[in-house]
């Protein structure tokens, strides 16, 4: 699968001053800290982690909607190529066109007061990219029924639709520009299961039909194993593992990604308790520990991950995981798939 | 002797478009010690049917005639509908029963200590004084392994983390000690990590206190972990109830089955993702007969959009709402 990536981001840093300090030297938070990763052109992209791993700020970087500080980010997508540190004006405009964002909460991202047809019309007729406004209903029936929305549907409001049809809106509005990249951040944690299912389906549908690249974004692991082909895992800013999914859930290297998989509870009632519970909560980014990022909760710390920080390098064929001691761990999960495929 | 008796229980609300059914035919009991878990989509009527038990809906709830809901402590009975005085109501409202909320930011006041609520309620409630209700609930934030709590107690909402949060709140739940714990989706809002932390904190607690709970949540991952038997309503209405073993492993009504289809597995990353097709109908517009019908795949045309499935005993010990829960009649099974 590896072709050329639609994103690729080299040593990436999004910071935010956090006020002075006592000798008037600036203090920084870094949000996103020194990240490098690659999105292959129509691939499905996972990030996890924890609430404060920086994944949305990551996330709104590559879209140039969250300032790059420094690294470099750069989308090619094979008719165009942007340099997103440098972007502006009639660049970035193009680049709003081709890289899209699907919300989390599809209550809250809808206007109450348009509607359907004209919340998926708005992104054209702010772009301009239609000419008149047949060519603008045309475009949105067509994008309306990949989404699996009817005509009836388009004249109605948001208020009169469930959150797995709201969802199917946003993807809509999302979609209707021609997009080449899109970010879904935690786009099914607020609908119920059995709808969830139905809006993944339509996302890894609309990736193969129309080769669009997805970086999806989640807190949950299992619906981030089912839809996406490499998955990276964060943790205060940094990238600890990244690998094919399978590889990744059939035997996790990095201590971190072992145990967020093992708090998942289980379907089986009778499952044996794992005793890799982690303690605490995430530091705060404000002051993160020294040394390994995550030596304050692993138990497996040793001196060596107070001392210094670990770098992302690749501990299996494809497999990058930033511990210094990752060769030493089997976290072989018995339940997972071989890593074939 | 079941701590709480809820029988055939209707809410309904009066509104603008008319009076609309949230919750009908409801039966479940509640043993002292037992977690009942309650599954079920948005809109299913979960939180409803809970706030009924501490008779927290609003001044346009309509209860069924014949609806009753029992509260049994220290062998007397109380019947929480019938409940009329304000005053009254404080015996079901933090006396006997006590409520974990799933957004803990908007359970407590922003601009009030946590201690100090903490104290509040246990003034309200218990015969303490100010100065042991402050003890009291040091000692129990203690217990929820929040560290500190000296340090803690002085300080608001907003200074804690959103799994400390969490704590406070069952902290604050059970220093009451309530006889029925009620649960609406406490871990929705926490990350996996810190879940698990307070999934183990509640089964540590029950063993402890011994009280019951009614754990609400739509994640059956949770209630696989946490509950003894599971009830799962759908359109307001409770369409199986059994052991938790019986109802996740051999789910005999064809919406368990949906949604334990529809749920990512991590053993099992091959499986293509069902959904439960269609959505839920709108509360203004109930389905005739069958409340699931319009998205069943058993269904039957003629039968199910017009005769109600009554909840019926199965040979196993548990109860489904389905007229084919054993299966389609034996002339259509495909062969």
């Amino acid at each position: 699968m590896s072709q050329d990536p639609v994103i690729e981001a080299k040593d990436l840093y999004v910071s935010y001053p956090l006020g002075r300090s006592f000798f008037g030297n600036k203090a920084y938070l870094n949000a996103v800290d020194g990240i490098s990763l690659k999105i292959d052109k129509g691939s499905f992209f996972g990030l996890v982690g924890e609430s404060g791993s920086g994944k949305t700020t990551l996330g709104r970087a590559l879209l140039k909607a969250a300032p790059i500080s420094e690294g470099e980010v750069f989308y090619r997508d094979g008719e165009v190529s942007h340099d997103l540190r440098e972007i502006e004006g009639l660049a970035l405009k193009d680049y709003r066109k081709r890289a899209q964002l699907i919300f989390q909460d599809p209550y809250a991202a809808l206007s109450p007061r348009m509607t359907v047809r004209d919340i998926i019309a708005e992104p054209l007729e702010v772009m301009k990219l239609t000419r008149n406004r047949a060519e603008t209903d045309a475009r949105v029936r067509e994008i309306a029924a990949k989404c699996r929305l009817n005509l009836e549907h388009l004249r109605r409001f948001p208020h009169a639709f469930s959150g797995g049809q709201r969802q199917r809106i946003s993807i809509a509005r999302a979609l209707v520009s021609g997009p080449r990249f899109i970010v879904a951040d935690e786009s099914v944690a607020a609908l119920d299961v059995s709808i969830q299912a139905d809006v993944l389906n339509l996302l890894k549908q609309i990736q193969r039909d129309m080769g669009i690249s997805f970086l999806f974004i989640s807190h949950d692991l299992s619906v981030v194993a089912h839809v996406c082909d490499h998955v990276a895992v964060m943790y205060l800013g940094q990238i600890v593992e990244s690998a094919p999914t399978r590889s990744l859930f059939a035997r996790p290297r990095h201590p971190y990604t072992s145990a967020l998989l093992s708090a998942i509870p289980s379907l089986d009632p009778d499952a044996p308790k794992t005793a890799e519970k982690l303690e605490g909560e995430i530091p705060s980014p404000a002051d993160p520990p020294q040394g390994c990022k995550f030596h304050t909760r692993c138990r497996f710390a040793r001196d060596a991950c107070k001392a210094s920080r670990p770098l992302l390098r690749e501990v299996a064929p494809g497999h990058m995981a930033a511990c210094h001691f990752a060769e030493e761990f089997d976290f072989t999960r018995p339940a997972a798939v071989p890593a074939t495929a | 002797m079941s701590l709480i008796s809820v029988r055939d229980l209707a809410i309904r609300f009066k509104t603008d478009e008319g009076l609309i059914t949230a919750v009908e035919e409801v039966n479940f009991d509640i043993a002292p010690g037992e977690v009942l878990g309650l599954v079920g989509e948005s809109g299913s009527g979960k939180s409803v049917t809970a706030k009924a038990l501490m008779r927290l809906n609003g001044g346009n709830t309509v209860y069924g005639d014949t609806s009753t809901i029992t509260l049994t402590t220290d062998g007397q009975p109380t019947e929480v509908l019938k409940l009329r005085r304000e005053k009254d109501m404080e015996k079901v409202r933090g006396g006997a029963i006590s409520m974990i909320f799933q957004e803990p930011m908007a359970s407590f006041a922003p601009a009030i200590t946590v201690g100090d609520q903490m104290v509040e309620q246990l003034l309200i409630h218990t015969k303490l004084s100010k100065k042991d209700a402050r003890k009291l609930s040091i000692e129990m934030l203690g217990r929820v392994g929040i560290p500190a709590p000296e340090k803690r107690f002085d300080q608001f909402a907003f200074e804690f983390s959103g799994g400390m949060r969490q704590r406070a709140m069952i902290a604050m739940a059970l220093s009451t000690s309530p006889k029925l714990l009620i649960a609406d989706e406490p871990t929705t809002a926490l990350d996996v990590t810190i879940q698990a932390q307070v999934i183990d904190l509640m089964k540590d607690l029950v063993t402890e206190f011994g009280m019951g709970i009614l754990f609400i949540t739509h994640d059956l991952g949770v209630i696989a972990q946490t509950a003894d038997r599971v009830a799962v309503m759908y359109l307001g209405r409770i369409v199986e109830t059994g052991t938790v073993r019986q109802v996740i492993r051999e789910p005999r009504h064809p919406y368990t089955k949906g949604l334990i289809d529809a749920l990512p597995k991590l053993e099992d990353l091959d499986s293509e993702l069902t959904p439960v097709p269609g959505d839920i109908p709108s509360p203004l517009n109930r389905p005739r007969g069958c409340v699931f019908h319009t998205r069943c795949a058993v269904a039957r045309a003629g039968h199910c959009d017009r005769v109600t499935p009554e909840p019926r005993s199965l040979p196993d010990g548990h109860t489904v709402a389905c007229h084919y829960a054993e299966g389609l009649p034996a002339t259509e099974v495909p062969a």
